[in-house]
C-alpha cells in the first residue's frame, strides 16, 4: 500500500472517560475510495472514534492524522473545514428550514460572520444545491419545510448537506436507523455512488446492508479492533461469532 | 429596488407592516398627541431599541440576554456624560468651591475631573463612545462566554449579574457618577437646548427616524445568511459547528450588535427625558425589555416596538391609577404571553389577522351593497313619488 492513499491514519488513539478507556490504543486506516464499516457490539467506541476524529471528543493520548495533517488539536469546525464531514446517529437537521435553506447554509462558502452577511445565493450555489437535492432523492421538496420531510427522507438531507460540503472524509453514524426497506436500498445505491474520490466511514448493524455497502469491515469491541477485513471473513472469524453470539 | 423591498422592508407584507408604524409614529401620534404625552412616546420608543435588539439576540439567536439595560444605560450614561459637561462650564457653577466640574463632584469633594471624564467634551468622541464602549464591553462579556461554550440560563443569569453589578458600581462611586440620582440637569446639545418645545419635537422625529434605521440594518442582517444560521443554531448548534462554522464568533458577533443598538436608545432617552440614573440599568428595567419583546413577539421587529408602547401605555395608565396592582398585571402578563401566545402580538397577528382584514372586507361590501338597495329604493320612492 502506497502511503499517499491513505486519507485517515488513527494510531495509539485512547481516550479515558475517568479510568474507563472507552477507546484503547486503536490503529485505524482508511483509503482514498473506500468504503470501511465500522460494526461493534453496543458499547464498543463506534460512536466515541467518530467524535474523536470530528473533535467532539478529546482524545487522551494518540494520534489522527487526516492526509497528513494532525487533527487532535484543532477546533471542530477547522477539522471539517479540512475536509472531515460527520453524519450524527439521530437526523440533525434545522427543523424550521426548508430544504433548500438547509442545503444553502451547508455550502461551503461564506462562513465566516460577515462573509454570511454578503453571501449571496447565485447562479453556482443554485445549481450545486439542486444536484445534490437530486442525488439525495429531494429535488422535488426543496421548498418543504424540513420538520414535514419523513424519518428516512431526513436522514438522506443530512447526508446532502454533508455531500454539498464535498468532503474527502465522510463519516456516517447508522445513516439507515429507521429507514424503510426501499430507503434502506436507495441509500445503499446513494452511498456506492458518493464514495468515488473520498473515503466514505461508516457505523451501522444493519449487517444485510453492510454486507451491500463495505469494501472492508472492522470489528471493534470494548474500544479495541477485533478482526478486520472483507465481510465474509469477519462474519467467519470465531471471535466476532463469539462477541455476538457468545453471550 | 428588488432588493430594497426584500432586504430592508421584508417583502410584500413587511412593507405594508412598515408603513402603518411608520403612519402611527410619524403622523398620527404627533398630530393627536399633546406634547407632554408624545414626549413619553418618544421615551417609550428609545425601550424599543432594547427590545429590536432583544429580537436579534433573543428571537433569532436563542439567547436571552437579561441584561440588555447594561448597554441602555452605559450609552444613556455617555450621553449624559457630555451634556453635564456642556452644563457645567465655569460661568454656571461659579458658586461651587471647584467651579467647572459637575455638580455631584462638587458635592462630594472631588477637586478636578477624573481622567476618563475628559475626553466626553468632545460630541465625536461621545458619538463613538455610545456606540463603541457597550459595544466592547459587550465583546468582552460575550467573547469570554461564548467561547466558553456558555449559554441559556447560565447566560441569561450572568447578564442580569453583571446588570446588577453594574447598578451596584454606579451607584456606590457617587463622585464619579452622580450615584442613585444618577446624571440630571442637562440643558444644552453643543448649544442648542434640548428642554424647549421645538427640541422636543425635533428629538422625537430624530428618534424615530434612528428606530426605523436599526429596523431595516436589523432585517438586513437577518434576511442574510447570518439570519438563518441564528435560527439553525438556535435548532442544532452542534450540526452548524459540524459543518465548518465557528459558532462562538457569530453569537459574539449578535451579542455586540445587539448592545450596540440598546446604546442608541439609551441615549436618545437621555437627550428626551433630559437625565440618566441607574435606575435604568439595572436588573428592572432589563427584564422589563424582555417582556416588551415577549409580548409584542420576539421573532417581529415591528412586533416588539407595538410590544413596547403597549406594555408602557399600560404601566403609564395603571400604574397612575393602581400603583400597586401594576407590578401583578405585568408578571401576570408575562407569564400569559409565554404560556399563552409565545409568538406576541405579532404571533396573534399571524394567526387571526387575516380574519379581521377579511372581516373588513366583508363589511365593505356589505355597505357596497346597502347603498345600493338604499339608491335602489330611494329612486324607486322617488318614481312613486313623482
Amino acid at each position: 500500500m502506497k502511503h499517499k492513499d491513505i486519507t485517515l491514519a488513527i494510531e495509539d488513539l485512547t481516550v479515558s472517560f475517568d479510568g474507563f478507556k472507552a477507546v484503547d490504543s486503536l490503529n485505524f486506516y482508511l483509503d482514498q475510495n473506500e468504503l470501511h464499516v465500522v460494526i461493534g457490539p453496543n458499547g464498543a467506541g463506534k460512536t466515541t472514534v467518530l467524535d474523536l476524529i470530528c473533535g467532539k471528543t478529546k482524545s487522551t493520548e494518540g494520534s489522527i492524522k487526516f492526509k497528513d495533517k494532525e487533527l487532535t488539536n484543532l477546533a471542530e469546525h477547522e477539522i471539517v473545514q479540512a475536509g472531515v464531514g460527520r453524519k450524527f446517529q439521530t437526523p440533525s437537521i434545522y427543523e424550521n428550514l426548508s430544504v433548500y435553506e438547509n442545503l444553502e447554509i451547508s455550502f461551503p462558502r461564506g462562513r465566516g460572520v460577515f462573509s454570511s452577511i454578503a453571501f449571496k445565493c447565485d447562479e453556482e450555489v443554485d445549481s450545486r444545491i439542486k444536484e445534490v437535492a437530486k442525488e439525495i432523492f429531494l429535488e422535488e421538496f426543496l421548498e418543504m419545510e424540513s420538520a414535514l420531510l419523513s424519518h428516512g427522507q431526513k436522514q438522506w438531507l443530512e447526508i446532502g448537506m454533508l455531500l454539498i460540503q464535498d468532503p474527502e472524509l465522510l463519516m456516517l453514524d447508522e445513516p439507515v436507523a429507521g429507514m424503510s426497506v426501499k430507503e434502506r436500498e436507495q441509500t445503499a445505491e446513494l452511498l456506492n455512488r458518493i464514495c468515488v474520490g473520498r473515503s466514505v466511514l461508516v457505523i451501522e448493524h444493519d449487517m444485510d446492508f453492510v454486507e451491500r455497502i463495505a469494501h472492508k469491515v472492522t470489528v471493534l469491541h470494548q474500544g479495541k479492533i477485533l478482526a478486520e477485513g472483507d465481510m465474509k471473513t469477519v462474519q467467519n472469524d470465531p471471535k466476532v461469532i463469539e462477541v455476538y453470539l457468545g453471550h | 429596488m428588488n432588493f430594497i423591498q426584500e432586504r430592508l422592508f421584508g417583502g410584500k407584507n413587511g412593507m405594508i407592516g412598515i408603513a402603518v408604524l411608520a403612519a402611527l409614529i410619524f403622523i398620527i401620534l404627533p398630530l393627536t398627541l399633546d406634547l407632554f404625552r408624545l414626549n413619553l412616546v418618544g421615551k417609550y420608543l428609545t425601550y424599543a431599541f432594547a427590545a429590536v435588539s432583544l429580537v436579534l439576540l433573543w428571537g433569532y439567536g436563542g439567547i436571552l440576554s437579561l441584561g440588555q439595560g447594561v448597554f441602555f444605560g452605559l450609552g444613556g450614561y455617555c450621553m449624559a456624560m457630555f451634556l453635564k459637561l456642556e452644563a457645567s462650564d465655569p460661568e454656571s457653577t461659579k458658586i461651587q468651591s471647584t467651579p467647572g466640574i459637575p455638580d455631584f463632584m462638587d458635592w462630594n469633594q472631588l477637586t478636578e475631573l477624573p481622567w476618563f471624564w475628559e475626553p466626553f467634551s468632545s460630541f465625536g468622541f461621545t458619538i463613538l463612545a455610545v456606540l463603541l464602549i457597550p459595544s466592547i464591553f459587550a465583546f468582552i462579556i460575550g467573547f469570554s462566554m461564548f467561547k466558553r461554550r456558555v449559554g441559556g440560563v447560565y447566560f441569561a443569569i450572568i447578564t442580569q449579574i453583571i446588570a446588577l453589578i453594574l447598578t451596584v458600581l454606579i451607584v456606590g462611586q457617587q463622585g464619579y457618577t452622580g450615584g442613585i440620582n444618577g446624571i440630571t440637569d442637562l440643558r444644552t446639545l453643543n448649544g442648542w437646548d434640548i428642554r424647549e418645545d421645538s427640541s422636543k419635537y425635533i428629538l422625537y422625529f430624530i428618534n424615530a427616524i434612528l428606530l426605523f434605521s436599526v429596523v431595516f440594518l436589523s432585517r438586513f442582517v437577518l434576511t442574510s445568511k447570518f439570519g438563518r444560521l441564528l435560527l439553525a443554531m438556535k435548532d442544532k448548534e452542534d450540526r452548524v459547528r459540524f459543518s465548518g462554522y465557528d459558532v462562538s464568533n457569530f453569537k459574539v458577533f449578535v451579542f455586540c450588535l445587539s448592545a450596540m443598538i440598546s446604546a442608541i436608545g439609551g441615549a436618545m432617552f437621555t437627550l428626551q427625558v433630559g437625565f440618566m440614573s441607574p435606575s435604568f440599568v439595572g436588573i428592572v428595567p432589563s427584564i422589563e425589555m424582555v417582556i416588551f419583546a415577549a409580548v409584542g413577539g420576539r421573532m417581529s421587529l415591528i412586533g416588539v416596538i407595538y410590544g413596547t408602547l403597549l406594555v408602557n401605555f399600560g404601566k403609564t395608565m395603571f400604574s397612575e391609577t393602581f400603583p400597586e396592582f401594576w407590578l401583578f398585571l405585568m408578571g401576570s402578563l408575562f407569564i400569559g404571553v409565554v404560556m399563552y401566545f409565545p409568538n406576541g402580538l405579532a404571533g396573534l397577528w399571524d394567526k387571526y389577522g387575516y380574519k379581521l382584514t377579511s372581516c373588513f372586507k366583508k363589511m365593505q361590501c356589505i355597505n357596497v351593497i346597502k347603498t345600493f338597495i338604499n339608491n335602489k329604493s330611494t329612486s324607486k320612492l322617488d318614481i312613486s313619488s313623482k
